[in-house]
Formats: C-alpha cells, sequence, structure tokens
C-alpha cells in the first residue's frame, strides 16, 4: 500500500496520556466489517469520541479545538491488545502521521510502520517533558526528523534520539514496502519451500 | 560441540532465508490462517500490486470473527458482516486456498480449528491476521499475530520480515491447587507482569506446571501469551503433544510421520541455552483468579480485595479510570460481586475441556434466573463432542443452552454484545473498555468461576462448590 514519504515532520501534537491505549479504543471491533480501506479516522476512538446519541464528548481531546496536528503524543503501552491494523489504518486517515511514546506495544508498532506512521519511541523523562509544554502550550511545536532520527521541542530546543531499524528508516524515507523486497526475491523463496518438511 | 539453543532459536533460525543488513529476518512461513475480518484489503492490496498467492496450499481460511451463534443456516442478518464473509468466500474460491465457511463442518475459531485438524505442527512458523494466533505455540511452533500488510506479505511471499524478538522464559514450578486450571496460570502470570511486561519478547513455558497440562491447557496459556505484550509463547513438544496430533485429519500419515518424529524430538531447548530474561512462579500461588479492570493484567485471586492504586504497575490515573469504568473501587473484596452474563467461549476457552469444566459445576445445579449464559463451542467438533460425550444434557437441565460456533462475544462483532453498563464473567482473553460491547464491563476468568458465577449469580470461588 503506498504511503507519503515520511522524512521531516514539523507540527503541533495532540496529547493522549492515558496508559495501555489499546487497539479496540482506537477503533472498536464493530468498525472492522469494512472490506476496503477507507473512511476508518471518522470512528478514530470512536466511544472515547462520541456519546451513544453520536454527538462530540466535549472533554475529550480530539474534539478540543485547542488541540491539532499530525503528531499523536500516547502514554506508555501504546496500541496493545488486539492485531488489527485498522487501528494505524485510523490514524493514518484522519490526519496523524506520527505517534510518541515511551512504549509500543509490537504489534502495533509494526502496523504502524506498514502504513506510514512513524512511532517514536522516546524516554519516559522525554514524554514528560513533550505532556508539560503542551500543557503549557497547546500550540508548541515539535520536530521529528526521520534522516537525523531525533526529536525535538522547538520552543526550547530540547531534543532526544530514536532508534529505528535502517531498513525500515529507508522504507519510510522512500514510501516502499516490505513487499516489494520480498517480490524481488521470490525464486529464493520458491526454493526455500522446497526443504520445508511439510 | 555446537552452542546451546534455545526451542525458539531452533525454530526461528530454520526459517530464516536471509538477514537484511542493518534490518529484519526474512522469515519463512509454514502455514498461514486467515479470516474474514483482517483479510479482504489485503487481497485488495495483492490485485491493485498484480501479485498472485505464492503457495495456495500453505493458507487456510476459516469464517468466525462476524459470524452468527444462532441459525447459522439462515442468510447473515448484517449485510456488513455477510459482505466480509462473501468476500472470504470469494478470495478463497479465487485464489483456490482451503476455505470452510459458515456451515461448513469444520468451521470453527480459527485457533480451535487449526489444531484439531492437525494443520498446526511442532518446528513450523504459524501466522494469522490475529493477535491470539500465539496460541499454536502450545505446540512447539512460532506462531503470531500479524497486521493486515503482512497478510498481503504472506499471500504474496509467503515471508514476513521481522527482527529476531528477545527471549524469555517463565518456569511455573509445583502442582497447582484444587479448582486452579490453565487459565488460572496464565492470568495470575500476567497479573504478575503487567500487561506490557513481556513487550519485545517471545516466551517459552517451561516447568513442572505446563509439563504435565492438557493440549488444551497450554493453548488456553499460549493463547493469552500475547496480552503481557510478548510476541508469543510456546512449549516444547512433548509426548502428550504427539498423542494429540497423531490420526487427526490433516496431520502427517504413515512415514511422513515417522520421519517427522525424531525431527519434533530435538525441538526442545538445550542445557546451558540462555534467555535475556528468566521469570520464575510457584503454583502454590496461584488461586482461582478473576480481573476487575479494564486490561488482562488486572486481575487477582478470587477471594481476594481489588488492590489499592499504588500497589499496581500501571499508572495511578489509568488504574482509577479503569476502576471507574468497571464502577469498582480500591480494596473492595470481588467475591459477592453481581454478575449479568457469562461467556463460554473463545479460542482462549471454547475447547472441550472448558466444556467439561464448566458442567462439572453445573451438574445437578440450575442457572441463576437473572443470569443470561453464552455457551459457544469454538467448532463444530467442540459443538458435537459435547452432545457425544452428554455434556449437552447436562447443560440443558441446568437451564442453559448451547449456541453454535465462533468468536461471538469475545470482541462482540456479531450480534452477542454485552449490553452497556452490565458485568459479564467471561472466558475470553480480553477485557477492554467495549471490548464486549459499547459499555461492557468484563472479568476474565476461568471456566470454571464462570460456572460457579452462572449458577450463583454472583463472583464466587469455585472450591466452594466442588
Amino acid at each position: 500500500m503506498a504511503y507519503d514519504k515520511f522524512t521531516i515532520l514539523r507540527s503541533s501534537a495532540v496529547p493522549m496520556p492515558n496508559e495501555n491505549v489499546d487497539t479496540d479504543q482506537i477503533i472498536p471491533a464493530r468498525f472492522l466489517k469494512a472490506t476496503e480501506r477507507k473512511g476508518f479516522g471518522d470512528n478514530l476512538f470512536r466511544d472515547w469520541r462520541y456519546n451513544s446519541d453520536n454527538t462530540p464528548k466535549a472533554d475529550f481531546v480530539l474534539n478540543m479545538p485547542t488541540y491539532s496536528g499530525k503528531i499523536l503524543v500516547g502514554g506508555k503501552n501504546f496500541g496493545s491488545g488486539s492485531s488489527r491494523e485498522h487501528a494505524a489504518w485510523a490514524i493514518y486517515d484522519y490526519g496523524f502521521r506520527c505517534v510518541v511514546s515511551s512504549f509500543f506495544a509490537d504489534i502495533f508498532q509494526n502496523n504502524s510502520i506498514n502504513v506510514g506512521i512513524l512511532p517514536v519511541r522516546v524516554t519516559p523523562e522525554f514524554l514528560e517533558k513533550i505532556f508539560a509544554a503542551i500543557e503549557a502550550d497547546p500550540k508548541t511545536e515539535l520536530e521529528v526528523n526521520l534522516p537525523a532520527q531525533t526529536i525535538t521541542l522547538l520552543a526550547t530546543g530540547e531534543s532526544e534520539n530514536f532508534a529505528i531499524n535502517e531498513y525500515k528508516k529507508h522504507n519510510l524515507t522512500n514510501g516502499y514496502d516490505d513487499i516489494d523486497y520480498l517480490l524481488s526475491m521470490k525464486n529464493e523463496i520458491a526454493a526455500f519451500a522446497e526443504t520445508r518438511p511439510f | 560441540m555446537s552452542t546451546p539453543k534455545t526451542l525458539f532459536d531452533k525454530v526461528w533460525d530454520a526459517h530464516v532465508i536471509r538477514q537484511v543488513k542493518d534490518g529484519p529476518d526474512v522469515l519463512f512461513i509454514d502455514r498461514h490462517f486467515i479470516h474474514e475480518v483482517t483479510s479482504p484489503v489485503a487481497f485488495l492490496g495483492l490485485e491493485s500490486r498484480g501479485a498472485s498467492v505464492l503457495f495456495s496450499g500453505r493458507t487456510f481460511a476459516t469464517a468466525d470473527h462476524n459470524t452468527p451463534t444462532l441459525n447459522q443456516h439462515l442468510p447473515v442478518a448484517d449485510p456488513l458482516s455477510a459482505n466480509q464473509l462473501a468476500a472470504l468466500e470469494r478470495n478463497a474460491a479465487h485464489y483456490g486456498i482451503s476455505h470452510w465457511g459458515l456451515g461448513h463442518q469444520k468451521n470453527g475459531i480459527v485457533h480451535v480449528v487449526g489444531p484439531e485438524n492437525g494443520i498446526t505442527l511442532p518446528g513450523m512458523t504459524i501466522v494469522c491476521g490475529d493477535s491470539h494466533t500465539s496460541t499454536h505455540g502450545a505446540f512447539g511452533a512460532i506462531a503470531f499475530g500479524i497486521g493486515t500488510s503482512e497478510v498481503e506479505m504472506v499471500l504474496a511471499a509467503q515471508c514476513i520480515m521481522q527482527p529476531k524478538p528477545k527471549k524469555m522464559r517463565i518456569t511455573v514450578n509445583g502442582k497447582v491447587g484444587k479448582a486452579v486450571l490453565p487459565k488460572d496460570v496464565i492470568l495470575y502470570i500476567i497479573s504478575q507482569t503487567s500487561a506490557s511486561g513481556a513487550t519485545g519478547y517471545f516466551v517459552e513455558y517451561a516447568g513442572e506446571v505446563f509439563e504435565n497440562m492438557s493440549m488444551e491447557g497450554r493453548m488456553t496459556v499460549c493463547n493469552m501469551t500475547i496480552e503481557m505484550g510478548a510476541r508469543g509463547g510456546m512449549i516444547a513438544p512433548d509426548e502428550t503433544t504427539l498423542n494429540y496430533l497423531k490420526g487427526r485429519d490433516l496431520s502427517p500419515k504413515g512415514e511422513q510421520w515417522d520421519k517427522l518424529v525424531p525431527y519434533w524430538q530435538t525441538l526442545k531447548t538445550d542445557e546451558g541455552a540462555t534467555f535475556d530474561l528468566d521469570l520464575t512462579f510457584d503454583a502454590a500461588d496461584i488461586e482461582p483468579q478473576i480481573t476487575y479492570g479494564t486490561n488482562p493484567g488486572l486481575g487477582t485471586g478470587v477471594t481476594h480485595q481489588i488492590p489499592m492504586a499504588d500497589a499496581v504497575k500501571d499508572g495511578s490515573a489509568s488504574y482509577k479510570k479503569s476502576l471507574q469504568y468497571m464502577g469498582f473501587a480500591e480494596n473492595e473484596s470481588m467475591l459477592g460481586k453481581p454478575v449479568d452474563f457469562v461467556f463460554l467461549g473463545s479460542c482462549t476457552n471454547g475447547r472441550i475441556e472448558d466444556f467439561r469444566a464448566f458442567a462439572s459445576i453445573v451438574k445437578g445445579r440450575q442457572k441463576a434466573d437473572h443470569i443470561t449464559a453464552w455457551l459457544v463451542p469454538g467448532s463444530h467438533v467442540v459443538e458435537k463432542q459435547i452432545k457425544d460425550e452428554g455434556i449437552l444434557d447436562i447443560l440443558t437441565q441446568a437451564g442453559f443452552e448451547l449456541r453454535q460456533p465462533g468468536c461471538s462475544a469475545c470482541l462482540a462483532m456479531n450480534e452477542d454484545k454485552i449490553p452497556a453498563g452490565k458485568y459479564a464473567v467471561s472466558t475470553s482473553n480480553r477485557n477492554f473498555e467495549g471490548r464486549q460491547g459499547p459499555g461492557a464491563r468484563t472479568l476474565l476468568a476461568s471456566p470454571l468461576v464462570a460456572a460457579a458465577a452462572a449458577v450463583t449469580g454472583v463472583v464466587t470461588d469455585p472450591r466452594q462448590l466442588i
């Protein structure tokens, strides 16, 4: 699936300090019935975002005009639970390009990169600094620089490096995916399959 | 002498086709399970790339997440569910993939039908677009959940690209007490490690408790390994494993079986092999468990009080939000909490042993009047076993009804939704907010604890009823 290339992103951010935000919250199961990948952003955080009569909940961060931006900043263990890639699609479709947390669930992290969202893992201390900076000024901007692997609070210049696998970095910066790579080694795969005992 | 290896290393290393420089391993996948929810977009992707399915014989399709548990002979009422089921059928037929759709005698939950038909074997790599693929690790396979992009990847190239996870061993020594089931063992472990305690790891279970456990029990344990954040869990194959597999419909037969047995016997962690993390628990510390919060790590012994916020590993703000959602408070006792619904089923506890356990408590008793009980077998094979073993009679006499197989109220994608605010004691794997329906409140427990709640109407210690 083609996605926008990721290099340097400069944006304000939306804070969501809850820990253990599971993918059932990001996109509840009843919205997984589509057979095409579109429109998931409308139901991002559906049950936290809307009342049962479909009116927006005023106190949920996505409904507060104060907060906006292409970066979602989450609490520890973001994306736990179900493997549904729909969660990453919903985040991307809503307009986020980067999710920041001190800790990501494994499958969510893989899914994010596979759909063109950059997951940035920061230290718990830096995460606190980001939340504090957004609280002080909701329009404060972050710069996420994938080539340099840095995340910076532009107001203060405070910065931290983040880790990303070189191969995944290459894919994200060029808009490539794993399938392109694998299709180029089909003969090698077919030969390997012959050696399997079952 | 070669370097000692763990079970995980042996299976993983045997599947690496290529190590990408500064990147993930290209891992060959022996078996791929697909279902109606996470596969349609993968097939669309395949089509738009002009790619095909590389090895259609290595993929197996079943319909489970959306399927109704009543009147499966009728057309599916929800048009969106019907559309997904039709897409799976169409895609499977188009690419020549074996498909056990609704109404097929082998239909059922993907993680139930794979093992019971002998598709899952020791030493395999197995993936599926479902996090509970970890279930198949019970057979000494490396099995884990993947996203839809990866489903497309496996269809197109029979490989995925994964960095090798770290290794953890969890040993439980000793013998479990009365009424303590495999579900209690895993809920206890998760409560001790937290919902993120094993993130980045692949777990091997070791020790007397797992050696003595049935295959059904091992599947329950491996199934929920994902709930502590691990990619998966596995248990070395042994005589129990081979006895379970021998003679199953798609298990290897005759000479092929005889050739595989010596290989399977090598699938164990060598003396001296090391893990990145080694945890040990004592079986004597485990009592029947129940969760009180909104992630599977927030659980405790059924006779215990809900812990105070400062005693749990999760942040106190999230913890308080969790208790607020559940309508519980710190320090309250779990015993006697009112229950509205009981759900027996799911890929965690929808197997025959689970129904036997449930029946052992309800036999000679009656369902509490106000309880709505959904008893959902994991497959048609399990449904048949329930009937053949006389368990259905016990359930019926106690006032229960048996439904038809599927994922059902585990994730409430079909009609089986727990209403907002209601309490369900559920044998499924997740108690997240709204998991069993918007506003539903889920208490995860074993089939024995579920049965005790179903007959008393409140959270009850099953040891009082045995």
